[in-house]
């Protein structure tokens, strides 16, 4: 186990880029999941604010 | 010919709603793979002759570096049909694009100069791979950056279509600047004519991580592509049916 975590003495390199990595992907998942519900909310505050109006 | 499917997708109640029915099609696949090519990449790969286990950087860096590429084709690609056919689903597409290639730019950038530390013994040199890259990410930022500044979103649609129309130009330069100038990034192992530089066993996690990544670009534009489309239909009454819970 130790070994694998050590990557033959190349961990400072490797795991940092995996982290990057999978931080980017995370982070992706996280504003597309949120740019829809921002955009989803907001439709539906137009709608609200349009059936008032009318 | 028959161009219905066409017309239809320029048709946003029918694009939000075949949005929805592919995301998960897209993002469990995605999932699958990126997880068996962690999994292999980590684990099951043999150590490099030269690199040691130094190499396994490829796995992330390698997919990172092609879904910047290919993220900016496509949105370049949609922006050229958005301009020629005056199409807004397709202007959506290239804005859902941005954030996508611009974050996976960086994530090419960070773990390349990871890679380079160990093996060139900088992280950074101002060779052709490496500043050509460097300016896809200005890019993808500019692109983003005029979106933002311009109000009218007609007008920040053409205008940002142009820019990355024009822009696309760097995709090959980038690609080839290996063979082009002498650099210090190596030649493609993989995105070659010949067969791949590399035995089954390194280049089976790699190809793994690649369809993976490749599925995640299409299950995350499909999200942000439902968004954009959302923010831009102001008044149309298919909304009401697809927001009301």
């Amino acid at each position: 186990m130790k070994e694998f975590f050590d990557m033959g003495g190349y961990a400072a390199f490797v795991w940092p880029a995996y982290l990057v990595t999978l931080a980017v992907v995370v982070l992706n998942i996280f504003w597309a999941r949120r740019s829809l519900a921002r955009s989803r909310r907001d439709a539906r505050r137009r709608l609200q604010m349009q059936g008032e109006a009318s | 010919m028959d161009w219905t499917w066409f017309h239809r997708l320029a048709s946003p109640p029918h694009v939000y709603a075949l949005a929805v029915r592919l995301t998960p099609w897209f993002a469990w696949p995605a999932a699958l793979c990126i997880a068996a090519g962690l999994w292999s990449g980590l684990v099951l790969a043999p150590p490099d002759y030269q690199q040691g286990d130094g190499f396994r950087i490829l796995y992330v860096h390698a997919p990172s570096a092609w879904m910047s590429l290919m993220v900016y084709v496509t949105m370049a690609t949609a922006a050229a049909v958005g301009l020629i056919w005056r199409m807004k689903v397709a202007h959506a597409v290239a804005a859902s694009c941005a954030p996508i290639g611009a974050s996976f730019t960086f994530a090419a950038l960070v773990t390349g100069a990871l890679w380079g530390q160990p093996m060139w013994g900088t992280y950074w040199q101002w060779d052709p791979r490496l500043t050509s890259e460097l300016v896809l990410l200005f890019l993808y930022l500019g692109y983003m950056g005029l979106r933002a500044g311009i109000e009218d979103p007609q007008r920040a649609d053409r205008a940002s279509a142009v820019l990355a129309v024009v822009g696309v130009v760097n995709v090959p330069i980038i690609h080839y600047s290996v063979t082009w100038w002498n650099s210090l990034h190596q030649a493609p192992s993989v995105m070659r004519l010949a067969k791949p530089a590399m035995p089954f066993a390194m280049l089976a996690p790699l190809l793994l991580m690649l369809l993976g990544f490749t599925l995640l670009f299409a299950a995350l534009l499909l999200t942000r592509l439902r968004a954009e489309v959302l923010a831009r239909e102001r008044a149309a009454s298919w909304i009401r049916e697809v927001v009301s819970v």
